[in-house]
């Protein structure tokens, strides 16, 4: 008999031929934070919560992000860095863009090491716990985009913001890879405090549009 | 109304006091006490070593022993617990389906003594009478699984000439689990240890608690230590008045002589 | 028990021999000398003090946790009545998206599928991201044996096994070290490293980084565990915070999985739930830093080729196991470490197993059988802490009190002690012999010799009791006994 067979036929065992029929699930928690997306309210608990994490959010109008962008890299990288340092997601609006900027390929993935900076879009934030979620998609970038290089922007639309996370896995494919990013990279593995900084990027800075 | 007390193996064999003063006590609010003679155990110590089916009988003589009391009381957040999440389990894991109804009936009539003062009497001032300094203890049991909540602590605060002071680290467990004491001595004592340190920080005179058995634990580690810190159960905190401090307390194993 | 297992023979439980269930001595043997370990047991009660305010803090804040942990465990509960259905849906999603998916009965086996797909792409070193599955089957030993490097990249697993230590804890596996304590394993084993090196945890995890750096960026094969498997989309989860997971999920070609059985839920709903109960419960935070998921193989994003490793290795004679089966709803957290007063004393290595604490002592015996592992249901005062933190409600007392009494129930001969309990059991049922009993423990009395307490020096096994406490003299009368006296009834 293979292991699979085998394995299923010991959980049947296990359970009897007379198990018990599963008990409907009471899902009595909120569903929703009651505030619909893009909230004021909700957009000020999310920069609350990621700046908890020692991430720094910078909000600006419409038509100033790329100008916001360029600041958020100042205050993460120093002045002085160089567009040509910073990668952004292929599909993140041109106006978006720091003038410049390497725009990610289908280079390997380990070449983006080489790079100080990322920017990307998210799929959706999380306001009640602090999360930012990219899904892979063009204006998120693949995984390693927002992994490698040591600064990380992150581009946030207000109607992008949730309360909770029941209202954001509703939102997300979970076909696609996503990363749900709280911070920057941390440990708690040294006497059980958080220190921000590790492998992933040190420096987490959000910009929300309102 | 007519109260059966249950006074628990090891407080009927070791500390009878704890037992006496909870008659007392009730006696004193107006309530007749009856004592069942033929109670013994609530079985609680062989379900919780492991002898569950050696448990069954004994379980069946305590739901003998107190059958038709109208409410059963006892000194101990323990037993009642035993009583209350253990009893009828183990009856009906043994195939006594007839001992598990009586006994889950049993235990919708069985109180621990705070609940049943603050619950059932509505009463917190039971008129006592005792000068000291005392800090509490809240036992696992009567806080994890009976969830008295803060009633011991309505009880001391209503008693006259009590100063109570706050124990810190109170809802860490004091190390004594049954046999968990004897089979893992070692870390029972070096949960002791931190708790005896917590109680004597608080420069308390007396310990008091609504288990005997936490209490022998705690004062036992105590008296070894010749700390003046004694341990009184909260049964005779609550008997003792201006006229009758408890004359005989014996749950602090006193400094010995 | 249920009739069905009459004329079945038992499930088999985790193999002897390989992994790391198994300690070398019992339960309070090894709690005695790490009980003498000072500086151990300020560590631990320095760290669980932190985590557990920490944690108490974030989980007030929700207020709706009650229904949370309720769902939580109905979850659980509902997913292991059907578990086979869930782990063929499993299976059919990931192979669906690109992925392969591979069965393992044990130990043994999973790491001869994990050794024989790292060696099939030729890789000759291995990153790994923190798992308990894969500490629990020795995977880091069997990979090694056939001349793998393996590289832990968590930063407690990289101090453990720079200090060829044991890990201890299920969340923060150094937990037994202090910052003084890792600085020295660093300075001492990292080549290259700063000799300047200070004590600073941020110093500490930039070194770790800097060590850990290249071996991300060359790595072809990664070996991952799985919090969460998602049975309706095959997409699997992993939470962590460095950025280490991200870096194993990520970069290499070719990405192993292992993951228990137990880990399968049946829809992606369901992870709104895990999702907040999880961080709040282990690290204390709202969210931990990463959570990635993935399913099967995305083109142009990650590695792509992917292996499920689904392990059995003793689960499902735990699943057997009516009270038992609970066991399997942990989702390693390890709340239950942080509050347990046995664990902040006696720390994790002296429960032998890679699972310490109240979890561990409830699951690691159900998972090899409960002769193998017999004093950890002991290891507990049963003081009920464990219970109300665990975040889908594992009622861990009522297991380890169960499984005491499957251990005594297994003794083939009677112990002295079961003679002792039997004895008190017919005494106690009879209440004419318990006035008795209660009597003949006044030869106390004669021993005491008028003292108020019993001599220190007493036969086992009350010297257990006597040895650090003082035991009161037996009274002259039982209460009972002077009570009826007085009334007459």
């Amino acid at each position: 008999m293979s292991a699979r067979e085998d394995v299923l036929g010991r959980i049947r065992q296990a359970l009897g031929p007379d198990r018990t029929a599963p008990a409907e699930v009471a899902r009595d928690y909120r569903h929703s934070d009651g505030r619909p997306a893009g909230d004021p309210g909700l957009l000020d608990l999310l920069v609350d919560r990621v700046e908890d994490y020692r991430a720094s959010v910078l909000r600006c109008g419409p038509g100033e992000v790329a100008g916001t962008v360029a600041a958020a890299l100042d205050q993460g990288m120093g002045a002085g860095w160089a567009p040509g340092d910073v990668v952004v997601a292929p599909g993140l609006p041109e106006e978006w863009r720091p003038p410049g900027s390497d725009v990610d390929d289908d280079r390997p993935p380990v070449q983006l090491a080489d790079r100080s900076a990322a920017v990307t879009a998210v799929a959706v934030a999380i306001a009640e716990t602090g999360t930012l979620v990219l899904d892979g998609s063009p204006a998120c970038g693949r995984r390693a985009l927002s992994l490698l290089p040591d600064c990380l922007v992150c581009v946030v639309r207000t109607d992008q913001v949730v309360g909770s996370v029941p209202e954001a896995l509703a939102r997300l494919d979970p076909l696609r890879p996503l990363t749900m990013v709280s911070g920057p990279s941390a440990t708690s593995d040294i006497e059980l405090q958080r220190v921000e900084g590790v492998h992933g990027p040190r420096t987490l800075m959000v910009v929300l549009v309102a | 109304m007519r109260v059966a007390l249950f006074a628990t193996c090891l407080v009927d064999t070791l500390t009878p006091s704890v037992a006496r003063a909870t008659a007392t006590l009730l006696e004193r609010l107006g309530h007749e006490v009856v004592v069942p003679r033929d109670q013994a155990c609530c079985g609680q110590m062989h379900v919780n070593t492991g002898y569950r089916r050696e448990a069954v009988p004994i379980i069946a003589n305590h739901v003998r022993a107190f059958a038709g009391a109208e409410a059963i009381v006892a000194p101990s957040g323990s037993c009642v617990a035993s009583i209350h999440h253990q009893q009828a389990d183990v009856a009906r894991r043994a195939g006594e389906h007839r001992l598990a109804d009586d006994a889950t009936e049993l235990a919708g009539r069985t109180y621990e003594l705070s609940q049943f003062l603050v619950d059932v009497l509505g009463i917190t001032d039971v008129g006592a009478y005792y000068p000291h300094r005392v800090t509490y203890h809240p036992t696992c049991h009567s806080l994890r699984l009976l969830r008295v909540g803060d009633r011991p602590l309505q009880l001391l605060r209503a008693v006259r000439g009590l100063e109570l002071v706050e124990l810190p680290g109170a809802e860490q467990c004091c190390g004594f689990g049954g046999t968990f004491a004897v089979k893992n001595a070692d870390t029972s004592t070096a949960m002791l240890t931190d708790k005896m340190a917590n109680v004597l920080g608080t420069h308390a005179e007396v310990c008091t608690a609504g288990d005997a058995s936490c209490l022998m634990h705690i004062g036992g580690g105590l008296s070894r230590l010749r700390a003046g810190t004694r341990t009184v159960h909260l049964a005779e905190i609550l008997a003792s008045t201006e006229d009758a401090v408890t004359p005989d307390q014996q749950t602090k194993p006193a400094v010995t002589a | 028990m249920t009739a069905v297992h009459l004329g079945m023979p038992a499930l088999p439980t985790a193999p002897r021999g390989v992994g790391h269930l198994r300690g070398d001595e019992s339960f309070p043997a090894a709690a005695r000398s790490a009980l003498r370990d000072g500086q151990l047991r300020a560590n631990l009660g320095h760290a669980t003090t932190t985590i557990r305010d920490k944690r108490a803090r974030v989980v007030d804040e929700l207020p709706d946790w009650a229904e949370l942990r309720e769902a939580g465990r109905a979850l659980k509960a509902a997913t292991m009545a059907r578990l086979d259905d869930h782990l063929e849906e499993l299976e059919r999603q990931v192979t669906a998206r690109g992925g392969t998916v591979h069965w393992a009965r044990d130990a043994n086996e999973a790491n001869e599928i994990v050794t024989r797909l790292v060696q099939a792409t030729g890789a000759s070193e291995v990153v790994k991201v923190k798992s308990m599955a894969t500490q629990e089957i020795g995977l880091n030993e069997a990979l090694e044996a056939v001349g793998l490097d393996v590289f832990e990249t968590d930063l407690a697993e990289l101090i453990v096994q720079l200090g060829e230590d044991k890990p201890s804890h299920i969340l923060v596996p150094a937990i037994h070290k202090n910052r003084a304590e890792i600085r020295e394993i660093f300075a001492r084993t990292i080549p290259g490293v700063d000799p300047g090196l200070t004590d600073d945890p941020r110093q500490l995890a930039m070194a770790a980084r800097a060590h850990l750096r290249e071996r991300f960026l060359r790595a072809r094969v990664a070996v991952s565990g799985a919090n969460f498997g998602i049975a309706d989309t095959g997409t699997l989860a992993v939470v962590e915070s460095e950025g280490n997971g991200r870096m194993c999920l990520t970069l290499p070609e070719t990405l192993i999985t292992v993951m228990g059985i137990e880990k399968v839920v049946p829809t992606w709903q369901d992870l709104e739930v895990f999702l907040q109960l999880l961080p709040r419960s282990s690290t204390g935070e709202r969210m931990n830093p990463y959570t990635s998921t993935w399913a099967g193989v995305t083109p142009g994003d990650g590695p792509q080729e992917f292996h499920l490793v689904l392990l059995d290795n003793g689960r499902t004679a735990v699943l057997a196991d009516e009270v038992g089966r609970e066991a399997l709803h942990c989702i390693r957290c390890s709340a239950c470490l942080n509050v347990c007063p046995v664990y902040e004393r006696a720390g994790g290595h002296s429960y032998g197993s890679v699972y310490p604490g109240p979890i561990g002592a409830i699951l690691s015996p159900q998972l090899t059988g409960v002769e193998d592992n017999a004093s950890l249901p002991y290891a507990s005062s049963l003081c009920g802490a464990c219970y109300d933190v665990c975040p889908v409600a594992i009622d861990i007392p009522k297991i380890l009190v169960h499984l005491r009494a499957e251990h005594v129930e297994a003794q083939q001969r009677v112990t002295p002690e079961a003679a002792a309990f039997r004895a008190l059991s017919t005494a106690m049922s009879r209440p004419w012999l318990w006035h008795l009993t209660q009597r003949a423990s006044r030869l106390g009395r004669l021993i005491a010799r008028g003292r108020p307490t019993l001599p220190n020096a007493l036969p086992p096994p009350i010297s257990g009791w006597t040895r650090s406490r003082d035991l009161p003299t037996p009274p002259t009368s039982t209460f009972v006994e002077s009570w009826t006296r007085e009334h007459g009834r």
